[in-house]
């Protein structure tokens, strides 16, 4: 099974890069997880500024540039993994919240676990 | 959180270390089964304390180092019997020294994983007992979902992991990476084994039980961690592109009702990118190190012609055809040729196809297999001669275990008409 999970943190209150040091610890995750078969795919993103929500209401799309401003946390960076179990993809997602409280003091955000819905789970 | 919640989670958590602190154990104790049951009791010791303590930061280490205290008590009390009976016990001769113990350092454990690979898949145990011991020692899958994965008992399958423990004991299995000479032999025990769970998996039925897909995960995952461990294999490499390649066609390989979709009539856009571009990422890795292809490089050469065509019709069918004339070099048998011939006559037309089936036609191996006939037909039927396709694809029909496959035989056979 798959599962993606995405880091959220408030933009305005974790403004400035991300210390090294959880640069590395994240980099020392993502390589174990390569290693143990398990990381399939990840990504950061750019802040929200450089992005667009492209929202549909009262059954009209309209599109409105970053930041986002209405939001208490926004989607920082993502990866996809392999795994066996949602406890599993729990513990995944424990391992990189740790390095963050570990790092980068005075972090507060939240990392969202979330199952990949599989084509062969349709039909079932 | 409640207790078996808690059990749920410390289990996951041993399941992400379990190989790495087996392993590591194996190259302390020498000794596949004591490690096992070493490692065992610090999952014990982590069942009990981690729902009160919570997870420690670094649980690998803190399996560790509870699994190499236990065997420290082990050997002291295998130590203390000793002089009592004044036997000679295989334990006797490992350095019981905390500091012997300690010798085994993280760095190391990349190395004990490949040992640990290359025990699990040794040529001195059968098949059967290779694939439940990688899949119990690496994996990590339970006896009970080895059991359901194989259509077989749970104490099969337990007899077959103890046999197969006891067996690498009397043999003296030495806990090393094989020498040069060995190497290619050993290495290539190895990517059978894998490549057996991935079919298990792979030839499942949608719909069917879910450990059976889980299966392609867990071939495909332990072989990336094989391509990690040695890097310098093609074939490695070539195996993990392989099955990459394959997984990513799992959601068009079934209709919507479950009936099978032949390759050329597969939705493309059903094909996971994600996965084919893995795929191609590990032939080319395979493709850039020294020495000829092997036959998992050019399968996967040939999976991956495949998998460059935006349509089926756009298959370079000629390059399909070089790959399996090397395949058929390197691994030599009906099967290969028989689909060498249905690439033939995709590149140059029916008539070169045919004439390699027909040589395939006294081939003993292939009398009772339904596509030497399908495939015949289907040649013959291009080429007009519509009676003798008629009667291949009846033959075929006959020889088919698959229900929805002679229906389809028996509709080819009632098309096939004269020009």
């Amino acid at each position: 099974m798959r599962f993606l999970t995405m880091i959220k943190m408030d933009e305005g209150r974790m403004a400035g890069p991300p210390p090294p040091a959880l640069m590395a610890a994240i980099a020392e995750l993502g390589e174990q997880a390569t290693k143990d078969g398990t990381l399939l795919d990840q990504g950061g993103l750019y802040p929200s500024q450089a992005g667009a929500l492209v929202q549909v209401s009262g059954g009209k799309v309209t599109v409105i540039d970053g930041p986002f401003t209405e939001a208490k946390e926004v989607v920082g960076g993502y990866a996809m993994f392999q795994l066996r179990s949602r406890e599993e993809a729990v513990e995944v997602g424990r391992r990189f919240m740790e390095v963050h409280a570990l790092h980068w003091p005075g972090f507060e955000g939240s990392c969202e676990v979330r199952q990949i819905f599989d084509p062969g789970d349709f039909g079932q | 959180m409640t207790d078996e919640t808690a059990h749920r989670s410390v289990e996951a958590v041993w399941r992400l270390e379990s190989a790495r602190v087996i392993a590591g154990l194996v190259r302390m104790v020498r000794d596949v089964a004591l490690a096992e049951d070493l490692a065992q009791d610090a999952l014990e010791a982590a069942l009990q304390q981690w729902p009160e303590t919570g997870v420690p930061a670094n649980p690998g280490a803190w399996l560790m180092a509870v699994a190499k205290r236990r065997a420290v008590d082990h050997f002291r009390r295998a130590e203390r019997l000793e002089r009592k009976h004044a036997l000679l016990a295989h334990a006797a001769v490992v350095d019981p020294s905390a500091a012997a113990l300690d010798a085994v350092v993280e760095d190391d454990i990349e190395d004990d994983l490949l040992r640990l690979m290359f025990i699990c898949c040794h040529p001195v145990l059968s098949t059967e007992a290779r694939v439940a011991l990688t899949l119990r020692l690496l994996g990590g899958l339970t006896t009970k979902e080895i059991a359901r994965s194989f259509l077989t008992s749970e104490a099969t399958v337990a007899q077959r992991i103890v046999r197969a423990k006891r067996t690498l004991g009397e043999a003296r299995v030495p806990f090393e990476v094989p020498s040069r000479a060995e190497r290619t032999q050993r290495l290539s025990s190895v990517l059978e084994v894998l490549y057996l769970v991935f079919n298990e998996g792979y030839s499942a039925t949608a719909g069917g039980d879910w450990m059976r897909p889980a299966l392609c995960e867990e071939a495909l995952r332990l072989g990336r961690v094989l391509a990690g461990l040695a890097p310098d294999e093609p074939e490695v490499h070539g195996l993990v592109a392989l099955m990459e390649i394959q997984a990513s066609r799992s959601a068009a390989r079934t209709g919507p009702r479950g009936e099978p979709v032949l390759l050329l009539d597969q939705n493309r856009s059903r094909w996971d990118q994600l996965l084919v571009r893995r795929g191609l990422a590990a032939l080319e890795r395979a493709e850039t190190l020294p020495g000829p292809p092997g036959r998992y490089v050019l399968q996967a050469q040939i999976a991956a012609c495949h998998a460059r065509a935006v349509t089926a019709a756009a298959t370079d069918w000629a390059r399909v055809a070089e790959l399996y004339a090397a395949l058929a070099v390197q691994e030599p048998s009906p099967v290969v040729e028989l689909n060498r011939a249905v690439t033939l006559a995709m590149a140059h037309g029916p008539h070169a196809g045919l004439v390699l089936v027909d040589q395939l036609r006294t081939e003993p191996s292939l009398q009772g297999y339904h596509l030497l006939p399908s495939v015949r037909g289907d040649l013959l039927a291009r080429l007009g001669r519509a009676e003798e396709a008629r009667a291949e694809f009846r033959r075929a029909a006959a020889l088919t275990q698959n229900e929805r496959e002679r229906a389809l035989l028996l509709r080819r056979a009632e098309a096939a008409v004269s020009p």
